[in-house]
């Protein structure tokens, strides 16, 4: 079964709460934790959203962003990108993001923000 | 009016006001040094040349310190007060100060000249605290990671604790985890707000109103005292620095023992004295100006690295040094940068009119072997001239720095100059050549 979200994320308590909170939502989820081999999961998973964060070990959610929407294969290329940052940080790159999301959230924003991107309610759990 | 002529009119000034404060006559100062009445009165106002040891004389009778009266201290505080005219275009709504009435200003008015000069260093000194801090909040890694540090655990708790509150069945194997990932992140906010408050407390110490050299360079004014005991170093950086250049001190003096020092020190010539002791020329230059043997008594020292930053300014005395980060680019020392190896000879006049022996080199390294990169530091003895200068030597005009530099006619300017009206360079937009060209 398609994979709804890709998270990656190196917080692993945030990361968490966020895959309950999707979760109870219905939504299918995995995560990843660092920005190294960011873009292989991508490729590897092909989610139907990728949240990412912005400040990310080894390599940032900007760069792993700037080689998604360089993908040579167009439809992943388009996969649509949610990007946490911490408020006013965001760079040129993360201006390719479909949506950004300041820490701290709260869960209900989160939760609208995904289902207005993915365009309907999950059905897993 | 030239500047040998401003020099006298501060000297001849100078008198009169210190006379007249001591309700001194002129017929009583001039009987005790020896000269007439009308002699002295031509001094005072500034139609007689005075020599040093003239000054001498008249201030051991109006019971003066003779650098109360003698022109290189006078040239300092000048220097100063220029240095605060500097600061006015950044300052809107003020006029430019009469920068020709500067000596008369400090002559008449020596406390509030005094009083400016300091008031200027001290907000030069601000000034240059806030940038260190702007830049430290905006560029500080261990601020920007700590704050991502806290955001973090600020970010987990929120959801945490949101869905503790808001969620009404929960697992309790996630609950369970939820209350653990509550406790660690409420510790991990407590001790990164710890050590966050302690950092920033740091910061009203640490950035104080000088930079870590000018910490250090104080420092050495005052004869270097125990690191520990010193209160000029305020600073981690400076400490280090102070650290580093005694290390070096030490190191130079192990390779070159002041008795070896002192027994070559006779022929006076560097080049001569490092042929004699086998020893390179950088340390012996640096050795001359630590020990100060007869004969280098004056001696001041500036290092250099390949950027042209000076790592060491420790100049003769009179010397015109500008504030930290600037320099005129007709030094020598930067000549030394372009030809290293080979000492470079060279009689440098400042626009007082004091004139200065100087001897530059410069050395390449290569710490980390072939693979590394190239190092080069250049080196500057300079001496105070006490003889007319070899007719084969150089003599180059120089200055302090290009914005408190009264040269009018310097090829090498870089920007316009606050003393002379009218000097607007840099080369490149005069479409003059430079002379290096």
């Amino acid at each position: 079964m398609m994979l709804d979200i890709l998270m990656i994320e190196d917080e692993p308590n945030i990361a968490e709460a966020v895959r309950f909170i999707l979760m109870r939502e219905g939504w299918r989820i995995s995560l990843h934790a660092d920005g190294a081999g960011g873009i292989e999961a991508i490729r590897a998973q092909r989610p139907r959203l990728v949240i990412l964060d912005l400040m990310l070990p080894n390599r940032s959610g900007e760069e792993i962003l700037a080689d998604l929407r360089a993908e040579d294969d167009l439809g992943l290329a388009a996969t649509p990108v949610l990007m946490l940052t911490a408020r006013g940080q965001t760079g040129p790159a993360a201006e390719q993001a479909d949506a950004v999301l300041s820490k701290p959230f709260a869960n209900d924003d989160l939760c609208a923000l995904v289902r207005r991107m993915l365009g309907q309610g999950g059905d897993g759990g | 009016m030239t500047q040998r002529s401003a020099t006298h009119v501060l000297t001849g000034t100078r008198i009169r006001e210190r006379r007249l404060a001591m309700s001194r006559r002129q017929a009583d100062v001039a009987r005790e040094a020896g000269i007439s009445a009308a002699y002295l009165n031509l001094i005072e106002h500034n139609r007689r040349p005075i020599g040093d040891k003239l000054v001498g004389r008249i201030a051991a009778a109006l019971d003066v310190p003779v650098e109360e009266l003698s022109a290189g201290r006078e040239e300092a505080r000048l220097a100063a007060l220029r240095e605060a005219a500097a600061q006015v275009p950044a300052l809107s709504g003020h006029a430019m100060p009469e920068l020709e009435q500067a000596p008369e200003f400090l002559a008449r008015f020596p406390g509030w000249a005094g009083l400016l000069i300091a008031a200027t260093r001290h907000a030069g000194g601000l000034e240059r605290q806030l940038i260190d801090l702007s830049d430290r909040m905006t560029q500080d890694p261990y601020l920007l990671t700590t704050l991502h540090e806290v955001l973090s655990a600020v970010t987990s708790v929120r959801s945490t604790a949101s869905i503790l509150a808001e969620e009404g069945d929960i697992p309790a194997e996630w609950r369970s985890r939820f209350h653990a990932n509550l406790s660690a992140d409420s510790l991990r906010l407590s001790t990164t707000a710890q050590s966050l408050v302690a950092y920033l407390d740091g910061f009203e110490t640490e950035g104080g109103t000088f930079t870590p050299q000018e910490e250090v360079e104080a420092w050495m004014a005052a004869g270097a005292p125990d690191l520990s005991d010193s209160a000029d170093l305020a600073s981690d950086a400076a400490r280090v620095l102070a650290r580093a250049h005694l290390d070096r001190l030490e190191q130079d003096r192990r390779r070159l023992p002041d008795a070896s020092l002192a027994q070559a020190g006779d022929l006076g010539d560097p080049l001569l004295i490092a042929e004699r002791l086998g020893a390179p020329l950088d340390l012996v230059l640096r050795r001359l100006a630590a020990l100060r043997p007869p004969g280098f008594e004056s001696a001041g020292l500036l290092i250099c690295d390949g950027s042209g930053a000076l790592t060491l300014r420790r100049p003769a005395p009179d010397f015109p040094l500008p504030r930290p980060g600037d320099a005129c680019p007709l030094w020598p020392l930067f000549q030394a940068l372009a030809t290293p190896q080979v000492a470079i000879s060279t009689r440098v006049v400042t626009p007082q009119g004091q004139a200065f022996d100087t001897l530059s080199h410069a050395t390449r390294s290569q710490p980390q072997g072939l693979a590394g990169p190239v190092l080069t530091q250049a080196q500057m003895l300079i001496l105070p001239a006490r003889e007319a200068a070899p007719a084969a030597t150089p003599v180059i005009p120089i200055g302090p720095a290009c914005r408190i530099c009264p040269r009018g006619d310097c090829l090498a300017r870089r920007e316009p100059s606050i003393l002379a009206p009218g000097l607007h360079g840099p080369q490149a937009l005069t479409g003059r050549p430079h002379p290096a060209n």
